[in-house]
């Protein structure tokens, strides 16, 4: 007879199975911890570092950190709060993060979680880097502006389209999204739009063509409900307003 | 460039030298490097071809390491070590003059291509410095007239191998020698203790001595190679990190260069009582000039059956040992980061756990120890664990090699029992002005003269090695400006706060160190360094605050009088922003600008 095992987050009981995560079994158990890199369809990669909770007082990544019987672990706390908003202004001021102009504003996973930590402004210095957006391919379009190097995409691509499109290059602050074909455009690849790597975008960087503002401003995904009620865009179907083609 | 066919065949020759082993790509991409000048992307191509792995992954490496050029580079790249020690001893003033003298801005390739001159991270000569690399060989003691001759040794094209033997002299500079550097070893006797006594007393007696990691970070060795011996698996490894980046530490250069037969010996040795048959020297690129003659010290030791198959004769001991050259990447000297990189990839640390002695190298059982730990485990395995924990503190036995440099008469090799004071050690090199020491290199801790009494052990001041000293007439901020620097050239880019964290650090840095800061400022630090602290992914940038959090608290002064007596102050300069304005309309005229005190006045023109 085996015991159900299981750890406390913020003070409720969470049970999880052998070599699981603190992020899976809270997710399984209906626990919200805001993550970014994150998507349950894919191996953890802890890059966003947004998901960080304090394990038996110890920050860690909830995504990458086994699971373990008694384990203590606080998430909504004020500090760990503070240090998330943290992570995510830095997201904000690195790229070039222009909401009130961008297609996916209100469907935006970014936006919506840097909502739920409570920011409400970028607060650091802009870093207003130059990047090109590719409009090369006939389906879709990559703006990397709003890239924040969660590597879903590059993923997704290798891992489950098989196409290997994307890939990380560079080093430190110059660490860039780039396409991989001799001239680094999108178009020169088998891209699809029904690839999974189009649909597991957390922000607008990856975006479908010929169709925009189907759905008007107030009534998008994360308008009337937080992220941690509606989930994760790529997990959730167009016509829930998600990006997962049906 | 070479000819299309020529260079196929010198990637096909490279590749083929290397077994056509992916793990080998960073080795291959340097050697193709040096016969090409710059890896183009028909040569990235080409290996990516010979080697059967994808373009993007070869790309990747290649724009990730700071010495691999995928960009064309003069014949002669020269880059200047740019630690604060470097600094201190007017490495910019040589750096300019240079530039000047060869015609070519800092960063840039000369229009005829024959020469590049440029920065770099500190390259480990902090005791004999100022310092640069030429075409990744190390330079000394550069002085006025060793520029005018460089700069006649580059117009002339004179090949590297006519240069004065002496610009290239490396010291040792051995200036207190204890139980590690101090006493003979005879080569090939802690291999003997081994086969005599047998693995396992070697391991009681090395738990016994109480050694821990003298890279810095204090993991109990005996613990270590008992976790990896107890391993699952068949295959295991043993990785010698002498990728010593930790800018003011230049131990393990001393220990490769004088004392490698130790080395090798403790690595081997590691290798009987783990079960390991394979162990690397994963060895900084700024140490390429050691290449050579570690090559012929593992063959001398091949021959005297020190190293190779049955090894004293003994036809169940087999162990070699392969040197795998870094290429300029601070963070692989993180262990994890260190064997992604020994396995032919960008160096980014894993998640961890699983720690390297359950899953290393290819996954396999890893053991990866600092060069020091490794000498200091084959003088325990022959005089013995108690022999060892005579010397030092409770929780830090034995003794310790620092390096010094910056203010002092004597810059060197220190080797002191644990437990040594900050003072002492000042006293010996000759510090008599000392106004605080950057303790363990950037990543460590920043002390004033307050704390002199504080003393070297994991108890209270753990240390890899590196001890910079700061007098008197130096002002800390400019130290603190050059390690923000170095964060961010350092930074491998993968976890948001350390990416982003470390150049929003710099900024704040120059800001105040410019004049332009606030209280604000300095407040806006501390929450931005308690962030990377506890957020980021790997020691790199859970450490890169460390110079400004601990100088905030222990040089408040330093940073006081640069503040602005206002509240708060934009990053941004008002008036330089309207210069494209003045230009474009060809204005002079004093109402064209924004004088500071109307700004505080709310007086605007």
């Amino acid at each position: 007879m085996s015991e159900e095992q299981s750890f406390t987050l913020d003070g409720r009981r969470v049970p999880f199975q052998a070599g699981q995560t603190i992020m899976a079994a809270a997710l399984a158990a209906g626990v919200y911890i805001p993550h970014l890199c994150f998507n349950r369809e894919f191996a953890p990669h802890g890059s966003c570092r947004v998901c960080l909770v304090g394990v038996n007082g110890r920050m860690q990544a909830a995504c990458t950190t086994p699971a373990a019987a008694g384990q203590t672990v606080e998430s909504e706390t004020g500090e760990i709060r503070e240090i998330r908003r943290g992570i995510l202004q830095m997201l904000f001021v690195e790229g070039n993060h222009v909401c009130p102009a961008c297609e996916k504003s209100g469907a935006c996973q970014l936006q919506a979680v840097a909502y739920y930590v409570g920011m409400l402004a970028p607060h650091y210095t802009h870093f207003y880097p130059r990047r090109p957006v590719d409009a090369s391919h006939p389906e879709a379009v990559i703006d990397f502006n709003r890239c924040i190097l969660c590597e879903l995409c590059v993923r997704a691509s290798r891992d489950v389209d098989g196409k290997n499109v994307f890939a990380v290059q560079g080093r430190g602050i110059e660490a860039h999204l780039v396409v991989n074909t001799p001239s680094g455009k999108l178009g020169a690849t088998d891209f699809s739009i029904h690839d999974k790597a189009a649909q597991v975008c957390p922000t607008g960087a990856i975006l479908t063509k010929h169709r925009g503002y189907e759905i008007p401003i107030g009534q998008r995904l994360y308008d009337r409900k937080p992220i941690s009620v509606v989930g994760d865009v790529a997990t959730l179907s167009e016509s829930k307003g998600g990006r997962r083609h049906d | 460039m070479a000819e299309p066919d020529a260079l196929i065949q010198t990637v096909h020759d490279i590749v083929q030298r290397h077994g056509g082993m992916p793990t080998r790509l960073l080795q291959i991409l340097r050697e193709a490097q040096d016969s090409l000048t710059w890896l183009s992307p028909e040569t990235l191509d080409a290996v990516a071809g010979k080697l059967g792995v994808s373009p993007d992954k070869v790309r990747s490496v290649a724009e990730f390491y700071s010495f691999l050029y995928t960009a064309p580079r003069g014949s002669y790249d020269i880059l200047f070590s740019d630690n604060i020690t470097d600094r201190m001893l007017g490495n910019r003033e040589l750096l300019h003059a240079l530039c000047d003298r060869l015609g070519v801005g800092i960063g840039e390739t000369r229009a005829d291509g024959v020469v590049t001159v440029g920065t770099t991270s500190c390259t480990g000569m902090c005791d004999q410095g100022p310092a640069a690399l030429v075409n990744g060989y190390a330079l000394t003691r550069l002085d006025p007239p060793r520029l005018d001759r460089i700069v006649e040794l580059v117009n002339g094209q004179i090949p590297l191998t006519q240069w004065p033997r002496e610009f290239f002299e490396v010291v040792s500079n051995i200036r207190r020698a204890d139980i590690l550097l101090g006493r003979h070893f005879a080569d090939g006797a802690a291999l003997r203790a081994v086969l005599k006594r047998g693995p396992e007393a070697i391991l009681e007696e090395l738990v016994k001595s109480g050694l821990r990691g003298q890279g810095g970070a204090g993991f109990r060795s005996g613990a270590k190679w008992v976790s990896c011996r107890n391993a699952p698996g068949e295959v295991k490894y043993v990785v010698c990190n002498a990728d010593e980046g930790e800018p003011g530490t230049f131990k393990d250069r001393v220990l490769m260069q004088d004392f490698a037969d130790l080395v090798f010996e403790g690595m081997t040795l590691c290798g009987r009582v783990i079960g390991a048959r394979q162990g690397f020297v994963y060895l900084r690129g700024e140490y390429r000039y050691l290449l050579d003659a570690l090559k012929a010290t593992l063959q001398r030791r091949r021959e005297a059956g020190l190293l190779g198959a049955a090894i004293l004769g003994d036809p169940t001991f087999n162990f070699d040992i392969d040197i795998h050259l870094g290429a300029g990447a601070y963070v692989c000297g993180e262990e994890s980061a260190l064997i992604e990189s020994l396995e032919g990839k960008h160096g980014v640390p894993r998640i961890r756990p699983p720690f390297p002695t359950t899953h290393g190298y290819l996954n396999q059982p890893t053991v990866v120890n600092n060069v020091e730990t490794f000498a200091t485990a084959a003088k325990i395995a022959v005089e013995g664990g108690a022999w060892f924990a005579n010397r030092g503190t409770a929780e830090s036995k034995g003794t310790k090699l620092l390096s010094l440099s910056g203010d002092c008469k004597r810059p060197g090799i220190y080797e002191y029992p644990f437990g040594v004071t900050v003072r002492r050690v000042l006293d010996d090199c000759g510090a008599r002005d000392a106004q605080g020491i950057q303790m363990a290199g950037p990543a460590g801790h920043m002390i004033s003269a307050k704390q002199f009494d504080r003393r070297i052990c994991f108890e209270d001041l753990a240390t890899g090695g590196s001890f910079m000293v700061f007098d008197q007439s130096r002002d800390i901020l400019d130290g603190i400006r050059n390690f923000t620097h170095f964060f961010v050239h350092e930074s491998c880019g993968f976890c948001t706060p350390c990416r982003v964290g470390t150049s929003l650090m710099r900024d704040l840095v120059t800001k105040v160190h410019t004049g332009h800061g606030t209280r604000y400022d300095l407040e806006e630090m501390r929450k931005l360094g308690r962030i990377m602290r506890v957020a980021c992914h790997c020691g790199l940038g859970q450490t890169a605050p460390n110079p400004v959090l601990d100088s905030l608290d222990q040089f408040p002064e330093s940073w006081e009088r640069r503040l602005r007596s206002t509240a708060f102050e934009p990053a941004f300069d008002l008036d330089a922003a309207l210069e494209q304005a003045r230009q474009l309309t060809g204005r002079s005229d004093p109402g064209a600008y924004l004088r500071e005190e109307e700004l505080m006045l709310g007086t605007m023109p």
